[in-house]
């Protein structure tokens, strides 16, 4: 029997079988080297899984601060040292809780951080330098490391001993996640300031995640996720350099964030091949010289795109094998998402089996006994190959409109990801691409599930602390450390300086991006589809 | 419903702060290929800009599209906006992360239509031919991804 080989996510072919000769004149220095070594394809450490798995690191947040730091309690007595946060849109998007703007998004997809206040109780009882804190925060990223600090420094930790990791990749917010507040100018120049300031006072701080995820979920293809990614991080080097860094003093505190999808193979070669170009690019085009900054780190979540509202148990088993996915393509930390995230955020229970998932993973399967358990198949190292191109093909295309954030200003990346998720919409439709429980394997009826649910309340409880907070501290040190702010913004001089002095002085976050919005304006898209 | 001649025009928006807007795009493609006029709002609008727009487009319908959780808000107050202007001849769907429990109270409210994740793209153009714009109304969702919804 004959059939039309199937094309893979990025539309690259897929042949039935491959051999030998798929791999004719492959040189395997050039293309492997050896695991944690240039161009780092197999891995970058060289023991990988076998020393210590991977940090299984699952986002979570909601509500109050006191709702989440009971959460985060919980789960460092079951032994987390990594947290990562989830926070509220209206605090993404540098509003008050009590903004019109904001009304019935208090707390419902993170928690609500307003002001110094909210953030010490979030972490009261939580020694900052025992604990990993990832912040899944973009264009308030500085406000939120800065009030972190102020909650270390009221615990006595110098901010020398703090660990973690805040998103800050404003450039994928244009492109696919639709939470940025200002320009792309004067959102570089902020990321450049935040580099030099943990430089210079939170060494050990992952200064920025850049991702692909949302763009994955958005519609992007593996191809154009990595590329897409890579490019954003060009533009991000490029800009710390023309502002005067060396690339060795940043590079290594990089990292990168992608989707793990059901398709094994192909995610396997995404991950190997970004890894690849990322090598080359830094070394190359940057002239890097140390290894860390050549090694592409990156956190891995399971594709919430491929959740489906259908026979959502169903999801555990898609979960499994994403995350297996994400493990055989060596990630170094893993969020597995809870089967019920296409109905309502998770509950207890099934965030804990989210977590099961992946110490099955860690300790019941063989992948973790050997590195990089793919090298050599034909098919994945040709998949590698033909992912790579893809992806180099579109990153030029980049390059030729004058870098990300020129081909962000003409809908480039936008466009190119909504054009492939009405493909895969179309797709679904015809049945062309089998969903299970969804276009094929459908029950006639189904069961019905109940969600976890935030309570409302919590949006008057928010504009209460922050009726309180405005009626007690001292206006006349807020109104000038906001002025030193806006001067600093104005001008070139570092603004998270005087931004820490607002924040300590309790000006809260909406009224610090609002100074900031003052002058550097909000970023208004081009939005057509 | 608004009467006026030529195509049915529909307003494609995303109310509240969600910047999740791979099932809006979806749907205004699949309306439009289908031959209806789709107006898309971009993100982040507040029910007042969406409802002001509306009606200066001469929308016929409006579908909106929330999976932050904040539909129960962003529904009742475009539905109590679009009385206000004596616009509720205008037929109000939707579609996004909606719990089931959450469609009944939605649909009290006068929301005409929600349509939950999987739906396919047919069954909404063919809900909006059929109820946009008619006398009276029944339903479907905007369908909707879900990950990192943060």
């Amino acid at each position: 029997m004959t059939s039309t080989p199937r094309p893979s996510e990025s539309g690259l072919p897929i042949e039935p079988v491959y051999g030998p000769d798929t791999l004719d004149g492959w040189d395997t220095a050039e293309k492997l080297g050896e695991p944690g070594s240039y161009p780092f394809t197999r891995g970058v450490y060289p023991s990988m899984y076998t020393g210590r798995p991977w940090t299984m690191r699952q986002y979570a947040g909601f509500g109050t601060a006191s709702e989440s730091n009971a959460r985060y309690k919980q789960l460092i007595a079951n032994g987390t040292m990594g947290l990562s946060v989830a926070f509220d849109l209206p605090t993404q998007m540098g509003h008050d809780s009590d903004a019109p703007i904001a009304s019935g998004e208090v707390g419902k997809v993170g928690v609500a951080i307003d002001s110094i206040d909210d953030m010490r109780v979030l972490f009261g009882g939580i020694p900052l330098d025992k604990v990993s804190t990832s912040m899944t925060i973009n264009a308030p990223a500085a406000l939120l490391l800065l009030l972190y600090q102020l909650v270390g420094e009221e615990q006595g930790v110098p901010p020398d001993r703090l660990t973690g990791t805040i998103q800050n990749d404003v450039l994928k917010e244009y492109i696919a996640r639709g939470t940025y507040i200002f320009p792309p100018k004067p959102s570089l120049r902020l990321i450049a300031d935040i580099f030099k300031y943990c430089k210079a006072e939170i060494p050990k701080w992952n200064t920025i995640s850049i991702s692909g995820y949302h763009m994955a979920e958005a519609g992007a293809s593996p191809a154009q996720e990595i590329a897409f990614t890579l490019a954003d991080g060009i533009e991000y080097v490029r800009t710390a350099v023309a502002a005067g860094m060396d690339v060795d003093d940043f590079a290594p505190r990089l990292s990168f964030f992608f989707v793990a999808r059901t398709t094994i193979l192909e995610e396997v070669a995404k991950f190997r091949a970004a890894r690849r170009i990322w090598a080359r690019v830094m070394k190359e085009e940057f002239g890097a010289s140390s290894p860390k900054s050549l090694m592409l780190r990156f956190h891995t979540q399971t594709a919430g795109v491929q959740l489906t509202a259908q026979q959502p148990e169903v999801n555990l088993v898609r979960v499994a094998v994403q995350g297996l996915a994400a493990v055989l393509g060596g990630t170094q930390s893993l969020h597995t998402n809870s089967f019920d995230e296409a109905i309502a955020l998770p509950t207890d229970k099934s965030a804990r089996l989210a977590l099961r998932t992946q110490q099955v993973l860690a300790y019941e399967t063989d992948v973790t006994a050997t590195v990089d358990p793919f090298a050599g198949s034909y098919v994945v190292e040709k998949m590698t190959d033909d992912v790579e191109a893809a992806s180099l093909e579109l990153m030029g295309k980049v390059e030729e409109m004058g870098g990300a954030v020129n081909a962000i200003e003409r809908g480039f990346q936008k466009n190119e990801i909504e054009r492939s998720a009405y493909r895969i919409a179309l797709e679904t439709d015809s049945g062309e691409r089998v969903v299970v429980g969804v276009n094929r394997f459908q029950l006639d009826e189904e069961e019905p599930y109940e969600p976890l649910r935030v309570d409302p309340a919590i949006e008057a409880q928010q504009a209460e602390r922050l009726a309180k907070l405005r009626a007690e501290r001292d206006q006349s040190a807020v109104d000038a450390a906001l002025a030193e702010l806006k001067k600093a913004a104005e001008g070139t001089d570092n603004v998270l300086y005087p931004m820490k002095d607002a924040l300590k002085a309790r000006a809260t976050v909406g009224e610090v991006c609002n100074a900031l919005r003052e002058v550097w304006g909000a970023y208004v898209p081009t939005d057509a589809f | 419903m608004t009467t006026t001649a030529g195509p049915l025009r529909v307003l494609v928006a995303k109310p509240g702060l969600d910047g999740h807007d791979r099932g809006a795009k979806v749907i205004a493609r699949a309306l439009r290929d289908a031959g209806v006029e789709v107006i898309y709002t971009g993100l982040h609008q507040s029910p007042e800009q969406i409802v002001e727009a509306a009606i200066q487009e001469d929308a016929a319908g409006i579908g909106l599209s929330v999976l932050s959780g904040a539909h129960l808000t962003l529904f009742a107050r475009v539905i109590e906006l679009l009385a206000r202007h004596e616009a509720s001849d205008i037929t109000l769907f939707g579609g996004g992360i909606i719990p089931e429990g959450d469609i009944p109270p939605l649909e009290r409210l006068g929301v005409a239509r929600i349509f939950t994740p999987g739906t396919p793209t047919h069954d909404v153009v063919d809900w909006v031919r059929t109820h946009v714009g008619a006398p009276s109304q029944a339903g479907a969702c905007l369908e909707g991804p879900a990950g990192d919804r943060a």
